[in-house]
């Protein structure tokens, strides 16, 4: 690490570093960051922005990044504020980490900061005519000035990129369009089959041919890290799985070990062997999913059938151990909530053996079926560049060649007692991206086989660490990543150390995995068919829900 | 073999007794049209359970059984649905032809029914060019698909109704050439007399090779020419949510859905008549006894036992396959089926006048 703190210092020499973290904090000022940043990436190969993270600091607001090098898989902050609370303004670095591009977005929408030389500085969740930045600590939420608008949004069409002058400094508003007015666009959403949810893609076509892809998003935004900001910590756990309701378990276990790391618990074995089984299982769910609606989109409708078959012996595991089918609820801070269903590892064993029987069945029908076949292969390439700098994680980003499992490189939990491999494979296409996730069950089957074991060897049954009943955090801010269905999740949590007796968060971010895989739309469809759109975004499989968090 | 043309004919001769000529016709003209309708939406109604009930097996669901014993008023209950169901018209459509459409392909659909031969001598239309006019009414289906697209002022429905353009008129050849195929090795094109010609061998088997090619060209073509999947695309539901009929409602979009049902009854009726014999029981020459019994199985029942088994085919092939792309789509007709089912016709051709058929 000291090597790394001098490495850094060596590029930027105002940058104030401070190591007493989890990670190497590196504090710099706006006016060095972007240089800093291009440094970064080019010298120091810290490739992958992992998250980007808006906060207000009340006397400043300013944004937090998450770097990561994806040979080494060191991770690095950086604090970039403003102090200039009305028209606050910070360098866009969506030209360095393509994935910044909506994440900035995001960030204007909920703290107002404009990103000078970004290309495209609309909101991303709200309309265009909301009043104020709610994420802010001085928002007005009086429902009068933003009342429920029954007419349609004004000039969607509009947006606007903040230039500076190279020379001068001066920032100057240059308006643009999304498309031009003889453009033939067509809105796939926000009600339609194949979106998986309210999502809603704005797609300008020339005959069939897509020439490009708005996303338009916020359809179902809960607004879940601002009402987070209102709860006490054991109160946020239940939004995690309303986020990607696929990765129901994963995403909580995050939230929980974040906030056991700021408390300092030590978690009970069993407890977390438990957790670790029930992200398996939720994985190999939401593969199945992902392979019924994959194979649905495509219109080969019996093989959605048979995904379904098999996730219902999940589904039960599910039911008989925390009593709910989805929403399940049982991880809690310190451990489960309650121990598992005495028939819990002969089900497990079971649901493992059909779904691994059933698996060939899988691949008769729909993997060697030639229309398949040619709707999928070499058809929405993405590269392993591409995929880096979009930061795309999970299945997509391990079809395109991206070693980004969170379970072999930043390993959590008690992954590294397993053996099991990272699926990869180099093709980065649609058919890559659906064999990824047929392996990653194998895997996981491999993974709970051998956790049944390890179950089965512990003794006696403490199932959660004991837990003060008031949950205060010292100030500070922790983050934590897990490996969810869809790729990387992350907790942002920051707290302020506030000694009143019902603590809330001062600031959470949800790094979804999703939200970055919708970065890709446009980049991967562009110059396919419309119907290939269908199976590219069904490949890369996104959940809506865990976009608009 | 009980011929049914004695009971029509007995028919012909009471009403003739009691009325005049003119009369007469216009009666017969009325009773086959009711026949008709009657024997459409009944059909229709079958069919719909039988998808229902062969796809839910292929799922492994139960498919419907809430309404009635084994689910079989479900139907009436879907029918009795979309009847009540409110008609929506819309603003900036051409209504003229918003409203034809639908029609349109319900007639185009009726009249192919009617050239269907359902059973010994029990046949709606029969004329010398029969085959020649199953091929041309049928294409009259694509004008209202067309149309409905067209109509609805919708971007959806436009592209589901250019793709149907490009689907069924390509489509259409290797069909039209796949049954020439057949009318050549049976030497005449009137429906009767191809069946007939079956006596001895269905064609399937007489024509061996040439006719195993036509027959599995027109199972691919009919699937592409009926919108059913692997060929869905003009109605892609997961592309173009409903394609050409997104914006109909109620017994409009009804129409479409009777029409759809009953184009895959006379695809499989007219694969049963060219390939399988029509209502020509099966005939195994030198099997006398064999003959003869099949002999006192109804024809009817010959026709609707090929055509359904036909039809399960065809539900067999949507059930089983993803979709293809329209690219992929045209390209297998214009590059594979229409060339091979050009060469196919000369070599069937050739095997005729050779005499190399059974």
């Amino acid at each position: 690490m000291a090597d790394l703190q001098s490495r850094i210092s060596a590029l930027c020499e105002q940058a104030q570093i401070d190591n007493s973290g989890e990670f190497l904090l590196v504090t710099v000022d706006d006016a060095h960051w972007h240089e800093f940043a291009r440094k970064l990436k080019e010298q120091l190969h810290f490739d992958y922005l992992t998250a980007l993270v808006g906060v207000d600091w009340k006397d400043s607001l300013g944004v937090v990044y998450y770097l990561t090098n994806s040979d080494t898989h060191e991770i690095i902050h950086i604090k970039v504020a403003t102090t200039n609370r009305d028209c606050p303004m910070l360098h866009s670095v969506s030209d360095i980490w393509a994935v910044a591009n909506f994440q900035e977005r995001e960030v204007f929408d909920f703290y107002g900061i404009i990103f000078i030389n970004h290309p495209d500085m609309r909101r991303f969740f709200l309309r265009n005519d909301w009043v104020g930045h709610p994420l802010r600590k001085d928002y007005d939420d009086n429902p009068e000035l933003n009342p429920v608008r029954l007419e349609d949004e004004v000039n969607e069409d509009d947006s606007c990129r903040w230039e500076e002058d190279p020379e001068t400094g001066k920032v100057t508003k240059v308006d643009t369009k999304v498309f031009e007015d003889d453009e033939y666009v067509i809105n796939v959403g926000p009600q339609h089959p194949s979106t998986h949810g309210v999502m809603r893609y704005r797609v300008s076509l020339d005959g069939e041919i897509v020439k490009k892809v708005d996303v338009v998003s916020g359809y179902i935004h809960r607004g879940i890290e601002k009402m987070c900001e209102s709860l006490m910590y054991p109160q946020t756990l239940l939004y995690t799985e309303r986020m990607d309701y696929m990765a129901a378990h994963i995403n909580r276990h995050c939230l929980c070990m974040c906030i056991e790391k700021a408390l300092g618990i030590e978690v009970p074995r069993r407890a977390e062997l438990i957790r670790l089984m029930m992200d398996e299982l939720m994985r190999i769910s939401s593969h199945l999913l992902s392979y019924g609606c994959l194979t649905m989109d495509q219109g080969a409708t019996t093989a959605f059938f048979y995904g379904f078959r098999e996730r219902e012996l999940i589904y039960d595991i599910f039911d008989r151990t925390c009593g709910a089918r989805m929403s399940m609820s049982y991880a809690t801070i310190g451990g489960v909530v309650a121990d598992v269903h005495p028939d819990f590892i002969k089900d497990v064993r079971n649901a493992c053996d059909v779904i691994e029987k059933n698996l060939k069945e899988y691949h008769q029908l729909f993997t060697g079926n030639v229309i398949a076949r040619n709707r999928m292969i070499g058809v929405g390439l993405l590269s392993r560049e591409q995929a880096l700098d979009y930061a795309i994680t999970g299945p997509s980003g391990r079809a395109s060649g991206v070693n980004c499992d969170v379970r072999k490189t930043n390993p959590y939990s008690l992954y590294e007692e397993f053996d099991f491999e990272e699926v990869t494979r180099t093709e980065g296409d649609s058919m890559a991206r659906y064999l990824v996730r047929m392996d990653e069950i194998v895997q996981s089957i491999k993974i709970l086989r051998q956790a049944c074991e390890k179950l089965e060897a512990i003794e006696g049954n403490e199932f959660c660490a004991k837990v003060p009943k008031m949950i205060k955090l010292p100030a500070g801010h922790w983050y934590q990543q897990v490996e969810a269905s869809r790729g990387a999740f992350g907790v942002y949590l920051e707290s302020d150390g506030d000694p009143k007796p019902f603590q809330k968060p001062y600031r959470m971010h949800f790094q979804s995995p999703c939200f970055n895989l919708i970065g890709i739309v446009d980049l991967t469809c562009r110059d396919n068919m419309i119907a290939d759109l269908i199976t590219i975004t069904a490949s890369i499989d996104f959940v809506i829900p865990d976009i608009d968090r | 073999m009980f011929d049914l043309s004695t009971v029509t004919n007995w028919t012909h001769e009471q009403l003739l007794s009691v009325m005049p000529q003119w009369l007469t016709t216009t009666v017969e003209c009325i009773l086959v049209a009711l026949f008709l309708l009657l024997a459409y939406s009944v059909l229709a109604m079958i069919y719909i359970m039988y998808e229902r009930w062969v796809c839910g097996w292929i799922q492994c669901r139960r498919g419907p059984i809430r309404v009635g014993p084994w689910g079989s008023l479900q139907i009436f209950a879907d029918v009795f649905k979309i009847l009540s169901k409110e008609i929506i018209t819309l603003w900036h459509t051409d209504r003229f032809l918003f409203f034809l459409a639908p029609f349109l392909v319900v007639i185009a659909s009726v009249m192919t029914f009617a050239c269907l031969p359902w059973g010994k001598g029990f046949q709606i239309i029969d004329f010398n060019v029969g085959a020649f006019f199953i091929i041309a009414v049928s294409s009259v289906g694509v004008l209202g698909i067309l149309l409905a697209g067209w109509s609805s002022n919708s971007k959806y429905t436009l592209i589901g109704a250019m793709r149907s353009g490009a689907q069924m008129i390509s489509y259409e050849l290797s069909v039209g050439l796949s049954m020439l195929t057949m009318v050549c090795l049976a030497g005449t094109m009137s429906i009767t007399g191809i069946v007939e010609a079956q006596q001895d061998g269905w064609l399937l088997f007489r024509g061996h090779l040439p006719a195993l090619i036509a027959f599995i060209i027109y199972i691919i073509a009919a699937n592409a020419e009926n919108n059913r999947g692997p060929f869905d695309l003009p109605e892609a539901e997961h592309e173009l949510t409903a394609g050409y009929h997104t914006e109909y409602s109620g017994i409009h979009y009804g129409l479409f859905y009777l029409a759809e049902y009953l184009n895959l009854f006379i695809v499989s009726g007219i694969a049963a008549l060219l390939f399988l014999g029509g209502w020509m029981p099966l005939h195994i020459p030198g099997w006398d006894g064999f003959n003869t019994v099949m002999d006192y199985i109804p024809s009817t029942l010959w026709f609707l036992g090929k055509t359904f088994f036909m039809t399960f085919i065809f539900i067999w092939i949507r059930w089983s396959f993803p979709r293809v792309r329209i690219d992929q789509m045209l390209a297998l007709e214009w590059r594979y089926l229409m060339p091979i089912g050009l060469v196919n016709l000369v070599v069937m051709a050739l095997m005729v006048t050779k005499d190399w058929v059974f």
